[in-house]
């Protein structure tokens, strides 16, 4: 039964975000709007971690099993696929590359810089947190 | 006979879910990211399907029911994230300075491909999310007019990609920080690369299931952006 109500409270926030979809102007999927949403909850505590928690886990651990249908369906677009196979190889290739060196080495240069200027960088650093909130 | 056994919803749930069991199965004994679950079901299941004349409308009148939990467990996502907030508040700006320069590189890269390669919108879009998880990429590709299946093929072989190199790269580039190569990881390879993450360590696993999430977010922000130059 507390699984239940568990699943209840998500697909509420599921329900409401679709309610969001259709009513807000913008390319962004319901899932997003819900994902947001949660977070939101979560951090004002009008949900408690702990009401949601156990289903939540569930529903994340089975995730990779729910995208089965709709992969299947790579069944009906095999000529889109096939004309562009050789772009989406490269460009998965290259770029997962690039990604993975530029967002390490940046996130390692910033944290040595910090680390480094421990005195400087508690002003900046307080600079730098009120930017990200506005 | 046939008829009636594709009739029943219960073919397409019973299918995907016993083909599931099998991948799982068959990962645990190969014990390599290409052995992806989702990707080995996928291949067993069209087999089926194919050397039974099934068509894939039969199949996913049952199937159309497992998708139904996709949005739920999107939602559900930010349970994990919920649980690494205090990393977020410590790290803000390696957190947030790393994501952006590689969901950037992301965009731009991939831009500077399509162009190169000549593809049209459809194509273009539907490459754009290729680096973050199925849940969001999924839904970014369908709003922007992509062909979601295919996305979901190219974020499948980003995954297995990121997963396989993410320790050479690690090494060879000297990303040395446990914080920087969770982050790198995440950003570029989502929860398939996130495994290998958590293999290298606790923080680098943290970490890079963080940035499934935070660069899920920033993209579809960006592809919003993005998708209009071609």
């Amino acid at each position: 039964m507390k699984f239940i109500k568990q699943l209840a409270i998500i697909l509420t926030i599921s329900f409401i975000a679709e309610m969001m979809e259709h009513l807000i102007p913008l390319p962004i999927a319901a899932s997003m709007y819900g994902l947001v949403l949660m977070v939101i909850c979560l951090v004002t505590h009008i949900i408690p971690l702990e009401k949601v928690e156990g289903a939540a886990d569930f529903l994340v651990e089975i995730m990779p099993m729910l995208f089965i249908p709709s992969t299947v369906g790579i069944m009906t677009s095999v000529d889109a696929l096939k004309q562009m196979l050789v772009p989406l190889v490269v460009i998965c290739v290259s770029t997962t590359f690039l990604i993975m060196i530029v967002t390490g080495r940046t996130a390692q240069f910033i944290l040595r810089k910090e680390g480094s200027g421990k005195k400087e960088a508690s002003d900046g650093e307080k600079k730098d947190t009120e930017v990200q909130k506005s | 006979m046939m008829e009636a056994l594709t009739q029943s919803i219960y073919f397409g749930i019973a299918l995907s879910l016993l083909c599931f069991q099998l991948a799982l199965w068959i990962k645990s004994k190969v014990k390599s990211a290409i052995a992806n679950p989702l990707l080995v079901s996928v291949i067993i299941i069209i087999a089926i399907l194919l050397a039974f004349g099934i068509d894939y409308d039969t199949y996913y009148n049952g199937a159309k029911y497992i998708s139904f939990f996709l949005t739920p467990a999107t939602v559900s996502l930010a349970i994990p994230l919920y649980r690494q907030l205090t990393l977020l508040k410590k790290y803000p700006k390696a957190i947030f300075g790393g994501i952006t320069a590689g969901v950037l590189t992301t965009m731009v890269s991939i831009f500077l491909l399509s162009l190169a390669f000549g593809l049209n919108h459809e194509q273009y879009v539907t490459l754009l999310p290729k680096s973050i998880t199925t849940a969001i990429g999924m839904g970014v590709s369908e709003k922007m007019g992509g062909i979601a299946t295919i996305t979901v093929v190219s974020i499948a072989v980003t995954g297995i990609l990121g997963n396989m190199i993410a320790e050479f790269i690690c090494k060879v580039c000297k990303i040395e920080e446990p914080i920087a190569r969770g982050l790198a990881i995440g950003t570029a390879s989502h929860a398939m690369g996130t495994t290998k993450a958590i293999e290298m360590g606790e923080i680098e696993g943290a970490m890079s299931s963080l940035s499934i999430v935070v660069a899920g977010v920033m993209t579809v922000i960006a592809v919003s952006v993005f998708a209009n130059f071609i």
